[in-house]
């Protein structure tokens, strides 16, 4: 692994550990009790600054070390973990994201501040003379996770140091000697490594030892005899057994492994203060005996894969597909009946693939839901609002690319329901609410589309100053009457806003449109609708994948047409009756409801005469069917999406292309833009009659 | 015997230093101003640790060390670095090169004492 490798790693795991943190902390506010919550904090403080310090994120390594100080003294019971304490550790995590995304930034005046908040919140809620010791410290004098035994313990300590340390002027058996002048040692030699002798270099080190040490001096001590050598060679230290404690702990004997090849951990410099207050202090029931730690206890049986790497082996899925439906297409005009089966075995062969590669693609929603925890934590504080959020199918999968792009547009539609549409809680409680408002995301499958809707409680879209504010700006034609969904979508045209005040937050009349764009980039589509009163929920409908649809293949004249399946409903066929309807009439009855339909050929000016049984494929999008007349329905068809270029970046009746098996490009037709088409056919109808 | 350190720095308020405290330990030191003297008086004189700077004229500390390493006699002998850094990789490529150990400056002297004393083990 190069070192930039190293480093990217470095970041990846430290914005995870970041986010946990971030979690974790959200969490412990509501919970401050949780003693796990306290240590995943802690762990994950622990670990950042440990590899931080290893990969050079040195001004990382030494503000997280005093964030890491104070979590000590929360595991501790030293320390309550406070609603200002996680408030100024959320600061600290963010300057931390700071510090590690940007490591050349100089300014640590910001830093230096949220120390110094910190310490005063840890100064306030413990005895003096345990923090000054701690804080006192230098970074540089790492601590480590675990609290050491005040009356000394037995370590099990195995090490094996590299090949060429004789040869760097190490002596093992100086290392053993300071091992021993330690405390009590029984040093054993495993000679397993040590190679024959015709090929055996003397001057190369193969022998390993084992020592068990029963000393009272920390852990740090001990790692301190290899300082020199840590970096090099294998060292794992375990605390065999612990020193007798105070019969409180019935705890079998606690099992700690640190592997710290590097990581340089040392003592924690305020151990002298909680172990001196054994001795009678009052505060001294509350000091925990360490809890055993079972370190990667539910260790992930997955692996790290770049993203691009994914992207390229869906396109190579892809490219497989296309070249598969080539191949069904021609043994299905052959005679040959194992060039069929061969074919058979192919398709289903390239279709698990296909699920299965889209399935790596996939991850839960809920890394999403989790990021806007902070965010709706935040607002709440700022805007004085009081806000509970609820996450509904937070395992719902998506994939990557999508919920990736999806976040800016939710945290958009977030800070306007919490802005907009909650109301502060005198207001609600004069409505008769709860005082604390509500704030649902959910996620579910719904077909081969993704529901995730954001639902507030709160007072409800005001219809008449939509309206009045839409036909003021010239967005709408006074008078006209829509549907609420309809007038809703008005929100999404560029400029729109009711806002009388521009807060910091949302009112500026940018980003709904934004929103819009991208969600429909997505191949989404969004919708608001609103109980006056009641709340607002805004529901964004997306695919589940950007890559592969199942799609319906239709012929149009002579050019051939894909339809995405998810949108499909039924064929059926025109009759002549309906065929013969004047324009503008273009209505079929479908099971007693009017449905109104589109002539794909007159739309797209097809030239070629017209099949005798025109053929019509009933497609629906949010609350609207709508029937599209077509040649030919040709059948399934596995559609590998390619997207248009910029130059087609205007076209709005297709959303992209497709290679088909003869090689011949088919156009996927975007429903959503058909359907509004369609709807506004309907509308325009309704208001003649 | 008292064991003889080799201590190799251009900075003579550094050297005295160096001499004075390891003197003071019983150790018999000599000394030398920057890399290619250090190694003349490590082939004149065999000694049993050597302590040096890392940025030094003519030949630097990394130099020192490499060309010690390749001489049969300097082999396994401990070498120790006294530098300002305290970058990871100056130190990992100073360790690449053969150094034993090192010690940052600014340091204590009983610091450096105790450092010759773990890897002379006397």
């Amino acid at each position: 692994m190069s070192g930039t490798d190293a480093t990217d790693t470095f970041r990846q795991e430290a914005q995870e550990l970041l986010e946990q943190l971030e979690h974790t902390l959200l969490d412990l506010e509501h919970e401050p009790g949780n003693s796990a919550l306290i240590d995943t904090a802690f762990r994950a403080l622990h670990t950042i600054k440990g590899s931080g310090s290893m990969f050079g994120f040195d001004a990382v390594a030494g503000f997280t070390h005093h964030v890491e100080t104070a979590f000590d003294l929360v595991r501790k019971g030293i320390v309550a973990p406070s609603r200002a304490l996680i408030a100024v550790a959320l600061a600290a995590k963010d300057r931390m994201r700071l510090l590690i995304e940007h490591p050349e930034t100089t300014d640590t005046l910001p830093g230096d501040a949220i120390l110094r908040d910190l310490r005063a919140i840890v100064d306030a809620g413990a005895m003096p003379a345990a923090t000054d010791e701690s804080f006192a410290a230098a970074p540089a004098a790492a601590a480590s996770a675990i609290p050491e035994p005040a009356a000394g313990a037995t370590w099990r300590i195995a090490f094996q140091l590299a090949l060429d340390a004789m040869a760097m002027g190490t002596n093992p058996l100086l290392l053993l000697d300071e091992l021993r002048a330690l405390g009590t040692a029984t040093v054993v030699a495993r000679t397993d490594a040590v190679p024959p002798l015709n090929m055996l270099a003397p001057s190369e080190c193969h022998l390993a030892w084992d020592v068990v040490l029963t000393t009272t001096h920390p852990r740090a001590a001990i790692e301190d005899v290899f300082m020199f050598v840590i970096d090099d060679m294998t060292l794992a230290i375990e605390l065999a057994a612990p020193a007798p404690e105070p019969p409180a702990c019935h705890e079998p004997s606690g099992k700690e492994t640190e592997v710290a090849p590097g990581a340089a951990p040392a003592v924690p410099p305020h151990t002298a203060a909680p172990a001196a207050r054994h001795n009678g202090e009052p505060v001294a029931a509350e000091h925990k005996p360490a809890q055993p730690e079972q370190r990667n206890a539910k260790a992930v049986d997955s692996i790290r894969v770049p993203a691009e790497r994914l992207d390229e082996l869906m396109e190579r899925v892809g490219e497989l597909v296309i070249v598969q439906s080539r191949l069904t297409q021609i043994a299905a005009a052959s005679h040959d009946a194992e060039v069929k089966s061969i074919a058979e075995e192919i398709e289903r062969l390239a279709l698990a693939l296909r699920d299965t590669t889209m399935n790596v693609r996939t991850v839960p929603i809920v890394q999403l839901f989790g990021r806007f925890r902070r965010l709706i934590h935040d607002l709440a504080n700022e805007l004085g609002k009081q806000i509970e959020l609820i996450t509904v199918g937070e395992d719902t999968e998506l994939d990557k690319t999508v919920i990736e792009r999806l976040n800016d547009p939710l945290i958009h539609l977030i800070r306007n329901s919490i802005d907009h549409g909650l109301e502060t809680p005198r207001d609600r409680e004069a409505a008769g609410k709860p005082a604390r408002g509500r704030i649902t995301l959910s996620a579910r499958h719904a077909g081969a589309e993704v529901l995730v809707t954001i639902t507030d409680d709160g007072r409800g879209l005001d219809r008449n100053r939509i309206q009045a504010r839409a036909e003021e700006q010239g967005l709408l034609a006074p008078g006209v009457k829509l549907s609420d969904g309809e007038l809703f979508q008005v929100l999404f045209q560029p400029g729109f806003s009711t806002a009388r005040e521009v807060t910091s937050l949302s009112g500026r009349g940018v980003g709904m449109d934004v929103v819009k764009r991208t969600i429909e980039g997505l191949r989404g589509k969004i919708d608001i609708s609103s109980v006056p009163g009641t709340g607002t929920t805004m529901a964004l409908r997306l695919p589940l994948t950007l890559a592969i649809i199942d799609g319906l293949l239709v012929r149009i004249g002579t050019g051939r047409y894909v339809l995405p399946l998810s949108a499909v409903q039924e064929c059926v066929e025109l009759s002549p009756d309906e065929d013969a309807r004047p324009h503008g009439r273009n209505f079929l009855n479908i099971r007693g409801d009017l449905v109104p339909f589109l002539r794909l050929r007159e739309l797209f000016d097809t030239a070629t005469p017209p099949d005798r049984y025109q053929k019509v494929v009933i497609v629906v999008s949010g609350e609207f069917r709508v029937g599209l007349v077509v040649d030919q329905v040709i059948g399934n068809h596995q559609t590998v999406i390619k997207s248009l270029s910029k130059l087609h970046a205007g076209v709005r009746s297709f959303s992209g292309a497709t290679i088909l098996g003869d090689g011949a490009v088919a156009l996927i037709l975007e429903i959503g833009h058909l359907v509004a088409l369609g709807a506004a056919q309907e509308s325009r109808l309704k208001a003649t009659v | 015997m008292p064991k003889t350190i080799l201590s190799v720095d251009d900075s003579a308020s550094i050297r005295q230093m160096v001499k004075q405290t390891l003197a003071g330990a019983g150790y018999t030191v000599l000394q030398a101003n920057d890399g290619a003297e250090g190694l003349a008086a490590a082939r004149a004189t065999a000694v049993d640790l050597i302590v040096t700077d890392l940025n030094m004229p003519v030949m630097n500390g990394l130099g020192l060390i490499r060309e010690l390493r390749k001489l049969a006699a300097y082999k396994g002998v401990p070498i120790i670095f006294l530098t300002t850094e305290s970058d990871a990789t100056i130190k990992q490529e100073a360790k690449a090169a053969g150094a034993t150990g090192w010690i940052t400056k600014p340091f204590q002297q009983d610091q450096l004492v105790a450092v010759v004393r773990k890897v002379l083990g006397a």
